[in-house]
């Protein structure tokens, strides 16, 4: 029986925010924003330096759950990059016999080559401009391997969220590798496994902006006092705390039931995605709030996990849309 | 991470069931007082294998094992599905005997241990006084010592007693050093109830229940004790109040009940026919998605207790998220129930007969809910609990001198 985490575990986690915090700051978060590229360099090499891309080999000795605790510190980072595509695209081609798509993973796994996660039906994409590849294809249909260039078209769009821009592409005539036919488990699984990535993003959100605005109630005087005094604040503050800290256990469980195959692992991932996207939503309403005029400024930074709230529950289905799916799914 | 408890608790696990296989075979027609002498056999057989009353020394009538929550728990499944009776439940065994262990003297571990294992003793708890309930360090029941020395003489009221009617003795807080700090006023006794200076009476809950099982208060005039039966040193009563016992707390199946309560509502919502309605699917499956998180934290908090490792701030938000979580479904529920609700149900709240009842019986959880905003720490208590204990702010200026 063994349901937290590993010391090794925690030390990874502390490994990537300690990489993150080197080079993905407000400065450069600022930056990033302000210009036109969506993808940054220095802060992917850093992370593939770390070794990420291997974590959902089959043979890594990990799983999607230590996919999810990498994702977790990225979403308190609110990094860029297509972090969740590469990691899915690694696990995709290694399980696929499809032998040309064979032929990109060690440059997936190093993240010399970058995918893009393109699921499902929208054509919006993360990080588009900047990858090699993408992949593609919808819950009931093939998944497959896009490459970039001929046949793929790629129009910037003015995004919501600054840490992941996005673009509008379409794959008419795309050269595609079809990594799993049309009713293949692997191709749920992989829309799963995103839904649980997603749920980990939105919850290392939540407790950054968490963690940010107990640590400015400590610090911000008012009538003669610490703010995080207030009772009425300091009770905001709790539910807070109270909305994301126990949410943790169920990215834990749906990561878990996707690695151990258990009968339930769909519906938890589509339960814990509503559920963490919620969570992050009400709480980075909750941290704007509680700052105070500061939280609304664009210098203080809190817009860009706020922003990239927004975009993580829309993304690949709303809460709405997984809760009546796992309505469906428990036989109601 | 790995949901199942290993070979090594399998194996214990078909030992348990053995062992109730041959010794829990209550014949159908034992009733009354042959069941439970069969019941007191059980537990005594039990006890000898290890199985019950892990944390009590083997002198005081436990079994004396060293701490192993996955036993415990496997103890606990096992005896869950035969439906065995586990050990006396109760404030005694909860709170009187861990407390005696940690605090008491020899001749009061001797002299209520036994007993209160037995059931012969029954324990009222005595914190809580109409002045005084979140702030429950301003108790005022007045405890003096006799002229020679050797009694407390007590007067005061206390009150939310539960169990009262059925109690033997009480555990209580009484000042009995009025000009100290509140804190270092107040000392930690022990009373035999049934003696003239003792008043009790039942309250009536909102929910209409009363009676012989429900709160008491209590009223204490020129009421006795020894004063070999207080706990601790004289004025050290409220950290005496506050050992509690960490042997095997821990449960996995903490959240079953809240698991089970889910499940009724969605039967509910079937038997209702208002399932197919997207809006009834949604509320559903959100409060399913608070639910989910509970029960999986209960599973971080067991991992963590078998490991002995400190699971964090989430321990402090487990009362706080249980209470919410009932207060949705009680609103849920309302919505489902529609006009039932205007039906007072059979035996609400407890009282009389319960029968076969409607979906009106949702009124007692609907009202029942309220009861854990309250009860054992109020939810505004927890919030300053999680916010200054979990998340390090500042305390409340008219409580910064608190302890």
């Amino acid at each position: 029986m063994r349901f937290h985490l590993s010391e090794e575990q925690v030390a990874i986690q502390d490994a990537i925010r300690g990489t993150l915090a080197d080079c993905w700051q407000l400065e450069q978060q600022h930056k990033f924003a302000d210009g036109e590229a969506d993808f940054d360099q220095t802060s992917w090499d850093a992370l593939m330096a770390l070794g990420l891309g291997s974590i959902l080999l089959p043979d890594s000795g990990m799983g999607l759950l230590d996919a999810a605790l990498v994702c977790e510190v990225v979403g308190e980072a609110a990094a860029p990059g297509p972090l969740i595509g590469q990691l899915l695209s690694v696990a995709a081609v290694a399980h696929t016999s499809h032998e040309a798509a064979k032929a990109y993973l060690a440059g997936l796994e190093a993240g010399t080559t970058v995918a893009a996660l393109a699921l499902g039906e929208s054509p919006y994409v993360q990080c588009a401009k900047a990858a090699q590849l993408f992949l593609a294809g919808g819950r009931d249909g093939a998944l497959s391997l896009i490459e970039a260039g001929e046949g793929v078209t790629i129009e910037a769009v003015k995004s919501t969220d600054r840490s992941r821009p996005i673009s509008r592409v379409s794959f008419e005539g795309a050269k595609s590798h079809e990594l799993f036919a049309a009713g293949d488990p692997m191709v749920s699984k992989i829309h799963d496994a995103a839904l649980v990535l997603i749920a980990a993003d939105s919850l290392g959100g939540a407790q950054k902006c968490t963690d940010m605005t107990v640590a400015y109630a400590k610090e911000r005087e008012q009538f003669g006092q610490p703010i995080g005094r207030f009772q009425g604040l300091k009770h905001q503050l709790a539910h807070m705390a109270l909305d994301v800290e126990p949410a943790r256990a169920q990215v834990w469980y749906a990561a878990y039931a996707h690695d151990a195959n258990l009968p339930d692992a769909e519906r938890a991932a589509a339960m814990a995605k509503a559920h963490l996207c919620d969570v992050y939503v009400r709480t980075t309403r909750a941290a704007v709030a509680a700052h105070g005029g500061i939280g609304y400024t664009w210098e203080y930074g809190l817009n860009y996990w706020f922003r990239r709230a927004a975009f993580n529950r829309a993304w690949l289905g709303s809460p709405l849309q997984h809760r009546a799916r796992a309505a469906d799914l428990a036989g109601w | 991470m790995d949901l199942s408890y290993g070979a090594e608790a399998e194996e214990f696990r078909k030992e348990v069931r053995a062992f109730l296989k041959e010794a829990w075979t209550p014949a159908a027609e034992l009733r009354g007082a042959d069941l439970k002498v069969f019941i007191k056999d059980f537990r005594l057989k039990a006890t000898d294998k290890g199985y019950l009353y892990r944390a009590i020394p083997k002198q005081y009538g436990g079994s004396e094992q060293p701490v192993d929550v996955i036993k415990a728990q496997v103890i606990r499944e096992e005896f869950g599905k035969m439906r065995a009776p586990m050990e006396m439940g109760g404030n005694g065994m909860n709170m009187t005997v861990p407390t005696l262990l940690e605090k008491g003297t020899e001749e009061q571990k001797e002299l209520f241990i036994r007993k209160t294992m037995s059931g012969e003793y029954i324990w009222g708890q005595g914190y809580s006084e109409p002045g005084s309930g979140s702030d429950l360090a301003s108790v005022r029941t007045k405890g003096e010592l006799s002229a020679d020395g050797t009694k407390w003489i007590i007067n005061g009221q206390k009150i939310w007693t539960s169990q009262g009617m059925q109690s033997t003795h009480m555990f209580m807080l009484v000042r009995t050093e009025p000009d100290a700090p509140k804190h270092d006023g107040i000392t930690y006794l022990l009373i035999d109830l049934n003696q003239p200076g003792i008043t009790r009476r039942p309250i009536k809950q909102m929910t209409g229940e009363e009676g012989d099982h429900t709160f008491c208060e209590f009223f204490f005039d020129n009421a006795e004790t020894p004063v070999s039966w207080q706990v601790g040193e004289r004025g050290q009563g409220w950290y005496v109040s506050r050992t509690t016992l960490k042997h095997e707390r821990a449960s996995i199946g903490s959240a079953d009940g809240l698991g089970n309560q889910f499940k009724k509502l969605v039967e509910l919502a079937k038997e209702t026919g208002r399932i197919g309605e997207p809006i009834i699917r949604d509320r559903l499956a959100q409060i399913e998605g608070f639910v989910l998180s509970h029960r999986y934290t209960s599973f971080r908090l067991f991992s963590c207790s078998a490991a002995g490792e400190d699971p964090g701030n989430v321990q402090l938000m487990m009362k706080l998220y249980l209470t919410e979580i009932g207060h949705e479904m009680a609103l849920l529920a309302q919505e489902l129930i529609g006009e039932y609700a205007f039906i007072e149900p059979e035996g609400a709240g407890g009282r009389g007969p319960r029968g076969p009842r409607g979906p009106e019986k949702w009124m007692d959880q609907i009202m029942g809910s309220l009861g854990n905003s309250i009860a054992g720490g109020a939810s505004n208590i927890q919030r300053n609990i999680i916010g200054e204990r979990g998340l390090g702010l500042p305390r409340d200026l008219a409580m910064s001198g608190e302890k």
